[in-house]
């Protein structure tokens, strides 16, 4: 049974990711990127890692791609452009994927002998939590990797508004300086001028 | 059972494919991000592979790490392609060519 949904769910991510490689429409890439992420979350509950399946989920199907959706319908890309080059290094990416899935292929099965030794550890047991195991590792041993990971994730948010952020022309907005190094002299123009007779200026009122 | 080489052997075939995916899509910088992401996702799978199967937990950890990282990355990197599109109406990755590298 653990087999069954081990290779249906494989050859989903495998058939995902040619997808996301080759399709034309960014919007259709990222959807497959979604599915090929909901895929390997599946397979990391098989291997009993819970709680990054959820944080999978949770992260990069909830923020990251839908950040890629934003951005893709966001700018107007001419999607028929987009590829028309696509034929002119194909071969020599597959030739190299070839080459590269190769070698990894022919280093895990040389190691056969060495991965044979580590064979299926027993399942958890009911009362396991894999939320709590991997918190108390990460707030005791490796507590400050989890603090400079939030300051690079600050970072990041700093960066991405700071990038992004325009200024657009005719924005209204206080200028701090000028407004406290304002003198009297600039504001303040005291007019001398003879006095008048009242009926001279409710004259002048009326006539106004 | 699932033995550790097949989960190792996907995670090859993922990875390759995303190297394949970042030469295939030379004229959108969109799909390169995407590609990496994959490849993080393979390499992240790794991880959890061999935390799984030796029994230690640190793995995971890891791919935790490996997570905040490339949600970081992901940011940065669409901030900069909405930059760029602003100033040049094109993601395409032969048009980046200011620096002559």
């Amino acid at each position: 049974m653990e087999a069954a949904v081990f290779y249906v769910v494989a050859g989903l991510l495998v058939a995902a990711a040619v997808g996301v490689i080759t399709v034309r429409n960014p919007v259709y890439a990222a959807l497959l990127l979604v599915f090929a992420f909901f895929n390997s979350a599946i397979l990391w509950l098989l291997l009993e890692a819970e709680f990054l399946a959820i944080v999978l989920v949770l992260v990069y199907v909830g923020a990251v791609m839908v950040l890629f959706l934003f951005v893709v319908m966001m700018l107007d890309i001419n999607t028929a452009k987009v590829h028309d080059k696509f034929l002119r290094y194909a071969p020599f990416g597959f030739v190299l994927a070839l080459v590269v899935v190769a070698e990894i292929l022919y280093a895990v099965w040389a190691k056969q002998g060495g991965f044979a030794t580590t064979a299926n550890p027993p399942a958890a047991g009911p009362g396991y939590s894999n939320t709590e195991e991997l918190g108390t590792l990460l707030y005791t041993a490796y507590i400050y990797p989890f603090e400079i990971a939030s300051v690079i994730l600050l970072a990041a948010i700093i960066a991405a508004i700071t990038l992004t952020m325009r200024r657009r022309p005719g924005l209204r907005q206080q200028d701090i300086t000028e407004q406290v190094s304002t003198r009297r002299e600039d504001r303040v123009r005291l007019v001398k001028m003879a006095a008048e007779p009242k009926a001279a200026i409710g004259k002048e009122e009326g006539g106004a | 059972m699932i033995p550790l080489s097949h989960f190792l052997a996907l995670a090859a075939v993922l990875f390759s494919l995303s190297v394949a995916g970042i030469f295939i899509n030379r004229k959108n910088l969109i799909l390169l991000l995407m590609c990496i992401e994959l490849m993080l996702l393979s390499v992240s799978m790794n991880f959890v592979a061999f935390s799984h199967f030796l029994g230690d937990m640190s793995g995971q950890v890891f791919v935790f790490f490996i997570l905040t990282v490339a949600a970081a990355e992901s940011a940065i990197g669409l901030a900069i392609l909405v930059v760029l599109f602003r100033l040049r109406q094109s993601i395409d990755v032969e048009d980046i060519n200011t620096l002559k590298g």
